[in-house]
């Protein structure tokens, strides 16, 4: 579904990812793991065309994107949740969600969408006319992903969704995401620095080192992996 | 109470013009956090483009309301034009500069602007005809207000009630909304910001062109300088009202025009711009953020 070749991205001279490859398919949760400032933002504001890779090439459903505009990316199924939630302080909740679904024109089927957010995440629909810069960290990053739903995405990036949160929220947030794969097909690449979490909800997994994947595996063997195990699991 | 009447009455229309003009400062500050200078210019264009429009039509000898509507649409087209092209070519290409390279820029558009009518057309003054007809309710409230300044009143009440609703309510205003907050959150979502700059730039351009029409038929002449003062005083009021809020523009502006007419009118009409900038002084000094601007500065 996805296919990254061997990627280089920059920031101004600094060279972020020296070359990343990675490849997800279609109903796949995967993961991909790694210290702060191994680029695993970077990949994914590449994918995304925030930060366009300088070489290299990303397809998409078989269509190179890594020249398109990001609002084209989106349009062709790709949402992501960055890192820090980004919620639109200023806009309503539902604001919020309507943006998600910016480029969608099926207004009958936003609704029956958004009414589905709100069974998900009631306490999104108590708060629906709150302004989004007034919510806990958990509702935000409820609403971040709500958000990223609206756009029925047939990727959704996730980048490190349990930062910051309390233990309850954020097995609640991985129940989630574990439901949104399952329920809606929706293939799941996610970013974390919680390892152990996301190696258990993930089929497989790829570990980042300095701007590079180190190990790709599948996430049993990597929860197994002794190197893994050291440096990532705390173990 | 009759001069009073009048000079709250004189403060409104000042206001009101500054408040065509404020908005689209703030706007544009509002979405790529630019002071736009050469904004007056784009307010002065739009009473030349006027002008020329109203002294063409009249030798057709059309009719004056449609003379003046036409003259008023032409304006509105003609200044967006220059809007939408100043963004593009002068400070697109600096959007990811250093704050202070589209500023110098801006100044840069705005001599060249005036210099570029200074030279086309002329430096002298030109009378400006007033195509207004005279209300004949007015006659009973004695001549404290002209006919020209309800026009005013009314017309920027109507740009005030469309703009909110078109930022409020409308996808595109959500998304101008939504790219004022996070930038690349906005694309993110899928947001075309260029095309949502330009926008905001049009829609700025198209409301100062109108105060330029307005006034200039009310004042009855205008010469090339006149948004350089016209765009200070209107970027005060920006900033007195908060930069980046849009009620707060409107409300700026406002506050400004009536201190400038109490000011002139009881104390001294020499130093009008002297209490203008000085009210800007205390305000600032109280509330360095403008009367409705956020407090808050995080950007993350």
């Amino acid at each position: 579904m996805l296919k990254i070749d061997n990627i280089k991205t920059y920031y101004g001279n600094i060279m972020a990812l020296k070359g990343v490859s990675i490849e997800i398919s279609e109903g796949e949760i995967i993961t991909l793991i790694g210290a702060n400032g191994a680029g695993k933002s970077t990949t994914l504001m590449s994918i995304c065309g925030i930060v366009p890779p300088r070489s290299g090439e990303i397809r998409f459903m078989g269509k190179a994107i890594h020249t398109m505009k990001p609002d084209r990316i989106v349009s062709l199924g790709i949402s992501q949740v960055p890192e820090g939630r980004r919620i639109f302080p200023y806009l309503t909740v539902t604001e919020n969600l309507d943006m998600g679904a910016f480029l969608r024109n099926d207004r009958e089927n936003i609704k029956r969408d958004m009414d589905y957010i709100f069974e998900l995440f009631p306490i999104l629909a108590e708060r629906r006319h709150q302004s989004g810069g007034t919510l806990s960290g958990g509702e935000q990053q409820m609403l971040a992903i709500s958000r990223a739903l609206m756009a029925k995405p047939r990727l959704l990036l996730l980048d490190e969704p349990s930062l910051g949160l309390a233990p309850l929220i954020v097995k609640q947030i991985f129940e989630i995401i574990r439901k949104v794969n399952e329920e809606q097909r929706t293939t799941i690449f996610l970013v974390e620095q919680n390892a152990n979490l996301a190696l258990k909800v993930a089929h497989r997994g790829y570990v980042m080192e300095n701007g590079r994947i180190t190990i790709a595996d599948k996430a049993q063997s990597l929860l197994a992996n002794e190197d893994v195990k050291k440096a990532y699991l705390g173990l | 109470m009759d001069y009073f009447m009048e000079l709250f009455l004189g403060g409104l229309t000042r206001g009101s013009i500054y408040a065509l003009i404020a908005l689209g400062y703030t706007m544009v500050y509002g979405i790529i956090e630019l002071i736009n200078f050469a904004h007056g210019e784009i307010y002065m264009i739009g009473a030349f483009t006027a002008l020329i429009t109203i002294s063409v039509l009249t030798m057709l000898g059309l009719n004056k309301i449609a003379i003046l509507l036409i003259a008023a649409v032409a304006a509105i087209i003609y200044s967006s034009a220059y809007g939408y092209t100043a963004e593009k070519v002068a400070y697109k290409p600096l959007r990811s500069a250093p704050r202070l390279s589209p500023l110098i820029s801006a100044i840069g558009v705005s001599l060249f602007l005036q210099n570029y009518v200074l030279l086309a057309q002329t430096s002298d003054f030109l009378p400006f005809p007033n195509l207004i007809p005279q209300f004949k309710f007015l006659k009973a409230y004695g001549g404290i207000v002209q006919s020209s300044e309800i026009v005013i009143y009314v017309t920027t009440a109507i740009v005030l009630v469309i703009l909110t609703f078109l930022i409020k309510f409308t996808k595109l205003g959500k998304a101008m909304r939504a790219t004022a907050q996070d930038r690349d959150m906005a694309m993110l979502v899928g947001v075309n910001v260029d095309r949502v700059i330009s926008f905001t730039f049009v829609v700025g351009s198209a409301t100062a062109a109108l105060g330029g029409v307005l006034i200039a038929s009310h004042i009855g002449q205008i010469n090339f300088y006149i948004g350089f003062i016209a765009g200070i005083k209107a970027f005060v009021a920006a900033v007195l009202g908060g930069i980046g809020s849009m009620p707060g523009a409107v409300l700026g502006s406002l506050v400004l025009g009536w201190t400038e007419s109490f000011f002139t009118g009881y104390i001294s009409s020499d130093y009008e711009d002297v209490f203008a900038f000085l009210f800007l002084v205390l305000i600032l000094i109280f509330r360095p953020s403008g009367i409705l601007g956020r407090t808050d500065t995080d950007k993350v």
